[in-house]
């Protein structure tokens, strides 16, 4: 841990003094030193002698539905076991051969809070092979791969299986917290009278439920509408979100008829049919898309139900593995995982001024135009350098607002602390096989696909390497590099 | 270089066009002309005879042109649409005529607004006040941002005035009847969510974070750009101008329109305007009169109403009084002694009792790092959970939410010695006034704190050189009165003695500024300013007492003179023991001129525990959870221990002789250097003491009540009572040359 946190400080990159000392203190980015292993294909290799290398060998995921679908009946766990079968499947790794397993999860079903462990013992792993659970909103599994590739590089383990898993059709949805002090009162009460008495306290305003909200707990502000005051900061039009919804529903419906989407398993649902793929892609045309109300921001808003991500169940899981033991196993590995960040904000002390929630909650979806130089300038890339870039869709008008970000001077001089722009990146190498607005968007579950799918499309289309990034809640957000694997 | 015919054309229209505006200018968006206000002499827009000028050209302009269907009205300044009117075109009239005039001026340019062919839409951002408001209500529709700056209202109340340009008109017709009284007669802000629920404004929009431009200046594009949507929508019939009516509001109107129920209202209202003015302020009852017109009578005789009340109001001596405070209050909101060396970051406070901190709750907030130190755990934590119970308040209330809360309290360190202390940048000691006490304090805290850091004192009588004389650094040292409760009271009086440097100053004016307050900066000296002005009326009130004068009866008089305490309950929330104190104190440096009441009353009702507010009894029995309170029996016995043969004294007599020592002393102060002026001295007295706000503080009084008069009533009282009375030199002055004035 010391030391991660000596490596963001080491980090930094030599900008204005002030942007320093606030990435020192606030930011914790995991840096990822690799073993070197020799290298001799590519001159454009990021292997760095002494350091250890961590491959991606395989990533699943249980196809992702809307919710209240076909997987409506099942509990989280049952998902992720599902992907994490389908990983012993698709690998035939022998089921005590993994270190540690570690899945991300945003909504906790209270029973299984621990879902890791719930999961993995359900899908026939040893109970010898520890399992935690991490959360980070919409980066959990994210955080569940660094964390892994963070056991690898510091030796203590060689096998990790990361993942993660949502499962929308049932949140705990929980007593008032009035109802539930009277019902905890009612278990201490010793007599009768005093029962009754409790139970007599009780009120019709006793019974109003709290249900989760998709919403900032600091700043009780909604992510669609959070979404939706940043693109119009950024002046993102309601067509140009319109337009990059149905362009990610075409492209996921044409990756799907295709049969590029390899990472989705078959999943035969208890008491249902068998699941084979989303559900979610739906090509619409844009003169349906502009029939759409504002969803969040009436009437003037520009986000609508069609131009956001649903709400999504699903379960995903990898294998990552040093490159070592991936060949000693006769592994072959697809994709080398490089560096990475995880970004958190740099929030304004200005309490007081202009409300400085108001403006932290604009940073929450805006990770990706802050993580993307940075994890450029640690790999020692540029823009051009990527061949494949998975950007996690929440809403398109996020997205655009983060493209929109990255092509800015000013806002790269202004709020960056940087000379220029690192530049948008180039369409025709953005989000081909759809992205979370058409594939759907189980929040914990979300990363290990966006990193699988970075191998397998630097697989297909033969390139170098691969950026991921993606934003949370709590204005974080991760960026990755990824390497292709020699073929 | 040949001009290329694009500049050519545009100096062709140069040439046509008439002088350059500079207030007011417009665009054309496809159909919509967009209307941008900017006052480039201020900070802020106001109505002035210039921009009002400019409006109307304008306005005509944008009537005239075919090519526009509507408009928008916007400010091109980020942070304020419209302050209000110009207050100095009101005080250049000599007339009630000439104001009335303004008045009518005004309502006919916006009943112009209101009749236009062409919707205009009001694009809100920042400050929406008075004059302002009145505008934004005369337009057809109203987009506002949901930014914290943006408030609406008509504060023309707090002035002595009324909302003038047709407010009294049409409030009532826009928020009904108890909603535009409650706007009127308080002149309270409206942020922008509770005004779309009161159906003031239409829509709302969000401010925006940063983007491909800075905050402020991409919010108000996007407001621009919702506002040109909406006038757009108004023209293509798309959005409805008359909205649907929901139950409650047919209800409303229903009852609303029953004669007998509104002269029910106008009856209730007025009555409670009575009780809580005492009949002191004419702007409440004239807004009444002008509202009831309207409505009873009809447009013609609301509007004529309105202008001419307002005209009456301009020329009374309430709204000069008022007026006055509010030049004064902006003057006190500045710092004139620069811009200190170093900002205070680190800021400590010793004694976490009431006033240790109420001073820890108006600083944690600012941004600047906070240390609370008490002796005990049990002060301790009493204090902080008096911060926390100040900041929560505040999230119920909603204007903060739970994590800014959380967030500012982080800044908050408890703690019972003196770790840290080297950071610190200002020490501000609030521990109990004992000469002593303050001494080692100081010695204490010099021992630990760093070469630069400030101490000041916060203290109510004891003179700051004896507090200073501890000190090795004495330059550092300075005064900080602070007034309880600290977050209420909007009054610091900042003292500094011969030896406090410039910069030391301008430190502590910058910090008071940070936290809010108004400041007045006054010499050292037993009392400084405030409690000197105070003691002599306590003293006289004590000797009422002892006359014989009971309690309620001395309060009620007080109170019916304007004071918004009475004088024995400010007794009581002072503290009676603080109160001798001071008495004895101030009595000893000042010596028979603060006589009058025998300070033994005060002592034996503290022998007696009876030290106020605090301790459950002063001279009246405070019953937790009771608003209500009687006068405590005990003290009659002491009253009657030290009974005073009354001279014949009119109720008239009894407020002068409270008054007069008060005004008397303050006009010393001035004469001896203590005041820097008379407008401080107004201000310190008004925001500090509770002094009649609608006669402008102790020197705007004297200037409006003649000191000729008034040193005439002293000299009367001086006969009975002797020096007590004795008339100072400057007041003397200003009675025999009736041309000098302390306010011009």
């Amino acid at each position: 841990m010391a030391s991660m946190l000596m490596n963001s400080l080491r980090c930094c990159p030599p900008v204005n003094p002030a942007w320093a000392v606030q990435y020192a203190t606030r930011s914790l980015s995991t840096s990822v030193q690799l073993h070197a292993q020799v290298q001799t294909k590519s001159k454009k290799t990021l292997a760095k002698p002494g350091v250890k290398n961590i491959v991606l060998v395989e990533g699943v995921r249980t196809p992702f539905l809307l919710s209240g679908t076909t997987y409506a009946d099942l509990m989280p766990h049952d998902l992720a076991r599902a992907a994490l079968q389908g990983l012993l499947h698709k690998t035939s790794l022998p089921k005590d051969a993994v270190d540690y397993i570690i899945y991300g999860t945003v909504i906790q079903e209270v029973k299984t809070s621990n879902v890791a462990r719930e999961a993995s013992l359900g899908a026939g792993f040893s109970d010898k092979i520890p399992s935690h659970t991490v959360t980070m909103a919409c980066i959990s599994s994210n955080v569940a791969m660094t964390t892994g590739v963070g056991l690898i590089t510091a030796g203590q383990c060689d096998t990790i299986v990361a993942g993660g898993v949502e499962f929308m059709s049932d949140v705990p949805i929980r007593h008032s917290r009035k109802m539930r002090k009277t019902m905890l009162a009612l278990n201490r009460a010793k007599t009768l009278g005093q029962r009754l008495s409790l139970i007599g306290s009780i009120r019709m305003a006793h019974l109003t439920p709290e249900l989760p909200a998709v919403a900032e707990f600091s700043t009780a502000e909604t992510m669609g509408h959070s979404a939706d005051r940043l693109a119009a900061a950024f002046g993102v039009t309601r067509l140009e979100q319109d337009e990059f919804a149905l362009r990610s529903h075409t492209l996921a419906k044409q990756a799907q008829d295709a049969g590029l989407l390899s990472d989705v398993i078959s999943f035969k649902v208890p008491g249902r049919d068998t699941v084979a793929k989303d559900n979610g892609i739906r090509p619409s045309s844009m003169e349906q898309l502009a029939k759409l109300k504002p969803a969040f921001i009436k009437p003037h808003g520009t986000v609508t139900a069609a131009n956001s991500s649903f709400l999504t169940d699903g379960a995903s899981a990898v294998l990552i593995m040093s490159e070592e033991k991936a060949l000693a196993m006769g592994y072959k590995p697809k994709a080398y995982l490089r560096y990475s960040v995880i970004l958190t904000p740099k929030t304004s002390c200005c309490l007081g001024d202009y409300s400085s929630s108001m403006v932290m909650s604009l940073f929450l979806l805006f990770r990706p135009a802050y993580g993307t130089p940075k994890v450029l300038a640690r790999a020692g890339l540029t823009m051009d350098d990527i061949d494949v870039f998975e950007f996690h869709e929440a809403f398109a008008g996020q997205i655009m607002a983060n493209l929109k970000a990255l092509d800015s001077d000013w806002f790269a001089q202004t709020y960056m602390g940087r000379k220029a722009k690192v530049g948008a990146p180039a369409m025709e190498k953005f989000n081909l096989w759809g992205g979370s607005l058409s594939l759907g968007h189980p929040f914990g579950a979300t990363g290990c696909r966006l990193v699988t799918t970075v191998a397998h499309r630097l697989l297909k289309e033969g390139g170098q390497y691969g950026l991921v990034a993606a934003c949370a809640a709590g204005g974080q957000g991760h960026a990755m590099v990824i390497e292709a694997y020699p073929q | 270089k040949c001009p290329s015919h694009h500049e050519s054309v545009i100096n062709t229209k140069w040439e046509f066009s008439p002088p350059a505006r500079t207030h007011v200018n417009y665009e054309v968006k496809e159909d919509v002309a967009v209307i941008r206000m900017n006052d480039p002499t201020s900070k802020v827009n106001t109505l002035s005879v210039q921009m009002q000028n400019e409006m109307i050209e304008v306005f005509n302009e944008v009537l005239a042109n075919d090519a526009v269907q509507s408009a928008v009205l916007i400010s091109s300044k980020p942070g304020c649409f419209i302050a209000g009117a110009d207050i100095n075109m009101i005080q250049a009239c000599n007339t009630s005529e000439e104001v009335t005039k303004l008045s009518q001026e005004g309502q006919k340019m916006f009943a112009r607004i209101e009749k236009s062919p062409k919707p205009i839409v009001a694009a809100i951002n920042g400050p929406c006040l008075g004059g302002g408001l009145e505008f934004a209500i005369a337009c057809q529709y109203r987009v506002a941002t949901k930014s914290k700056k943006t408030v609406l209202g008509t504060p023309e109340v707090m002035l002595g005035l009324l909302p003038g340009a047709g407010g009294t008109q049409r409030l009532p017709k826009m928020v009904g009847i108890p909603g535009a009284f409650d706007m009127m007669l308080t002149g309270r802000n409206i942020r922008a969510d509770k005004a779309k629920k009161m159906g003031l404004v239409h829509q709302l929009v969000d401010p925006l974070g940063p983007g491909l431009k800075s905050p402020e200046e991409r919010t108000i594009e996007y407001l621009e750009e919702v506002a040109i949507q909406c006038a757009k929508g108004i023209v293509n019939k798309k959005i409805s101008l008359t909205k649907e009516k929901g139950m409650m509001q047919k209800v409303q109107d229903y009852v609303m329109g029953i004669e007998f129920v509104r002269q029910q209202i106008y009856k209730t209202v007025t009555a409670k305007v009575m009780k809580m003015s005492k009949g002191l302020y004419p702007a409440p009852l004239k807004i009444i009169e002008s509202v009831k017109a309207g409505l009873e009578q009809g447009p013609d005789s609301g509007y004529l109403a309105e202008a001419q009340n307002f005209g009456k109001l301009a020329m009374t001596s309430e709204s000069n009084a008022l007026i006055g405070l509010y030049h004064g209050q902006v003057a006190c909101k500045k710092n004139r002694f620069g811009v200190p060396e170093r900002p205070v970051k680190n800021l400590a406070i010793l004694g976490a009792g009431l006033m240790g901190a109420g001073i820890a709750q108006v600083t944690v907030d600012k941004g600047i790092h906070t240390v609370l130190k008490d002796t005990t755990v049990e002060g301790l934590s009493r204090g902080q959970q008096q911060v926390y119970k100040g900041l929560n308040d505040k999230t119920k209330k909603k204007t903060i939410t739970s994590f800014e809360r959380d967030f500012t309290l982080a800044s908050l360190t408890g703690q019972l010695d003196y770790s840290g202390f080297e950071k610190a940048d200002m020490v501000i000691e609030a521990v109990f006034e004992d000469l002593n006490i303050k001494h080692r304090v100081i010695k204490e805290v010099e021992a630990v704190i760093p070469p630069h850091c400030i101490f000041a004192t916060n203290t109510s009588a004891l003179p700051i050189k004896d507090i200073a004389a501890a000190s090795i650094r004495p330059e550092k040292v300075i005064g900080m009165h602070y007034f309880s409760p600290v977050d209420k009271m909007q009054l610091l009086e900042i003292i500094t003695t011969d030896k406090t440097s410039k910069d030391t100053t301008a430190s502590a004016v910058a910090v008071g500024l940070k936290q809010g307050k108004v400041i007045i900066v006054v010499g050292d000296g037993p009392g400084f300013y405030t409690t000197r002005c105070l003691a002599p009326m306590l003293a006289e009130a004590v000797r009422l007492l002892q006359e014989g004068v009971d309690p309620k009866k001395l309060d009620a008089l007080t109170t019916g003179f304007g004071f918004p305490v009475g004088a024995a309950t400010l007794a009581d929330e002072v503290g009676i023991d603080v109160a001798a104190h001071v008495a004895e104190d101030l009595g000893k440096a000042f010596g028979s001129r603060f006589g009058g009441g025998n300070v033994e009353v005060l002592k034996t009702m503290v022998e007696k525990g009876f030290k106020g507010r605090k301790s459950g009894k002063g001279c009246y029995v405070y019953t937790p959870g009771l608003k209500s309170k009687d006068v405590n029996p005990d003290i009659e016995d002491v009253l009657e221990k030290y009974k005073l043969t009354p001279n014949p004294s009119s109720d008239s007599d009894v407020q002068y002789r409270l008054v007069s020592r008060f005004v008397n002393e303050a006009v010393m102060c001035l004469q001896e250097g203590i005041l820097n002026g008379p407008v401080e001295g107004d201000i310190g007295a008004v925001f500090g003491l509770g002094f009649p706000p609608c006669l402008g503080g102790p020197f705007r009084f004297v200037d409006t009540f003649g000191a000729n008069k008034l040193v005439e009533k002293m000299k009367r009282y001086e006969e009975v009572y002797g020096n007590h009375f004795t008339p100072c030199q400057l007041l003397l002055d200003h009675a025999k040359d009736s041309s000098k004035r302390f306010h011009k």
